[in-house]
């Protein structure tokens, strides 16, 4: 309990013999901001994320697919809240956290300002989108910080019918008539490469990765989830008669693993920097809903300051 | 660590009891205006999936609790009591239900 060297030894000592980090627990401001950052990003991505389905329920082809999109799309609005509440208890308020994502200055994950154009997209978004995610959700059910860790235990559990329902739309789609297969075929080849961008920039450009391996926040790196999740996929693919969209894409009988091609991180870097498709209609989307919401917000209030004092009368 | 300044919903922590005979539950924290919104969120965000038998709720700022540092202090003096656990006992050859 003397100077910061002290305690840093001791936080890195918890660490490496796999105890949790509480929240009143002392942690270097680095390793909080690294967590308020990465977590923020993470409930914004859910939040985020629920637009581009919800473009697609009045529209859903049947009723039974219409009560799946609606499950699933308030799904992800608890995981963003299970999140939001894991960063609040690293110091920063919810206020603040909304007012970061609203602003911009907050990021979410760039695979949500793709346009989900047809119905096989929600397929392919579940499929794919859902598939790259719970890969990365899965290592984090083990990151060292507590709440974190928990929020992501939950959402594990709800997620992976969210990748399964996805798949099902795909193999429904790819055994339909040939315009409903070239629908699938399409949506796939617009969300593979974005999919795979999800798992981030490669480890040797990854600036933040070797603290966090550090402390046990992520447990794999970018480069090792991304190769697990194309070696599933691909097998996936295949069973229901689609094609990966990537022509250097082969099997090594060496490695065990599909050699694959390459990332084009100039669309990466364009569409974290706000120039994607949709960057700015999600961004007003949220803003909006947030100014619409204002008068709810201070109304509930009100009213439950004239409840408690007529009680209290 | 709530933030219930005059224009925002405070923060409750959220107990559930999955089942009937078992204990309540931290499942997780919420805002709402008052405890009747928290129980409302708390059923939406916490039981989508039968989770829920019971909700608690409690205002986060009405909860104490130890600090790190003193944890030591709390919790080592039962460390070298080994005679409080039933294993600690030898018993005679051949007794039995003991």
């Amino acid at each position: 309990m003397t100077d910061v060297t002290n305690l840093e030894e001791r936080f890195q000592a918890k660490i490496d013999a796999e105890q949790k980090i509480e929240p009143k627990d002392w942690m270097p401001e680095k390793y909080r901001k690294t967590l308020i950052r990465q977590i923020s990003q993470h409930a914004h991505s859910e939040i985020v994320g629920m637009l581009p389905e919800g473009n697609w329920i009045t529209r859903a082809p049947s009723l039974r697919r219409k009560a799946i999109l609606l499950a699933k799309v308030q799904d992800e609005a608890g995981h963003g809240l299970y999140l939001y509440s894991a960063c609040e208890t690293l110091g920063t308020t919810r206020e603040q956290t909304i007012a970061d994502l609203n602003s911009g200055k907050a990021k979410y994950s760039s695979i949500f300002n793709y346009p989900t154009l047809t119905w096989a997209d929600i397929g392919a978004v579940g499929w794919l989108v859902d598939g790259a995610a719970i890969m990365n959700q899965v290592m984090l059910c083990r990151t060292s910080y507590g709440p974190y860790a928990r929020a992501m235990v939950r959402i594990c559990k709800e997620e992976s019918f969210h990748q399964r329902q996805g798949y099902e739309v795909m193999s429904v789609l790819a055994k339909g008539t040939p315009e409903q297969k070239e629908m699938a075929q399409d949506a796939l080849n617009r969300w593979w490469w974005p999919s795979l961008m999800m798992f981030g920039p490669s480890d040797a450009n990854s600036p933040n990765s070797a603290d966090s391996m550090k402390w046990k926040i992520k447990r794999q790196s970018n480069d090792e989830l991304r190769q697990i999740f194309i070696d599933r996929t691909v097998q996936q693919a295949e069973i229901i008669g689609l094609t990966i969209p990537d022509p250097d894409l082969k099997w090594n009988e060496a490695t065990k693993h599909y050699d694959w091609g390459t990332i084009d991180w100039t669309e990466f870097n364009n569409v974290v920097a706000g120039n994607g498709p949709c960057n700015k209609e999600r961004l007003a989307a949220r803003n909006k809903a947030h100014d619409d919401g204002a008068w709810v917000r201070e109304a509930a209030l009100a009213h439950a300051a004239k409840k408690a004092k007529r009680k209290a009368a | 660590m709530s933030d219930d300044n005059k224009n925002n919903w405070p923060l409750w922590e959220i107990f559930i009891q999955s089942k009937r005979g078992l204990e309540h539950k931290h499942v997780g924290s919420l805002h709402a205006a008052d405890a009747q919104m928290a129980i409302e969120n708390a059923r939406d965000v916490y039981t989508r999936r039968q989770e829920g038998n019971s909700i608690w709720v409690v205002p986060a700022g009405a909860i104490s609790s130890s600090q790190p540092d003193d944890s030591a202090m709390l919790f080592d003096p039962a460390d070298d009591k080994t005679y409080r656990h039933p294993t600690f006992y030898q018993m005679p050859e051949g007794a039995k239900y003991i």
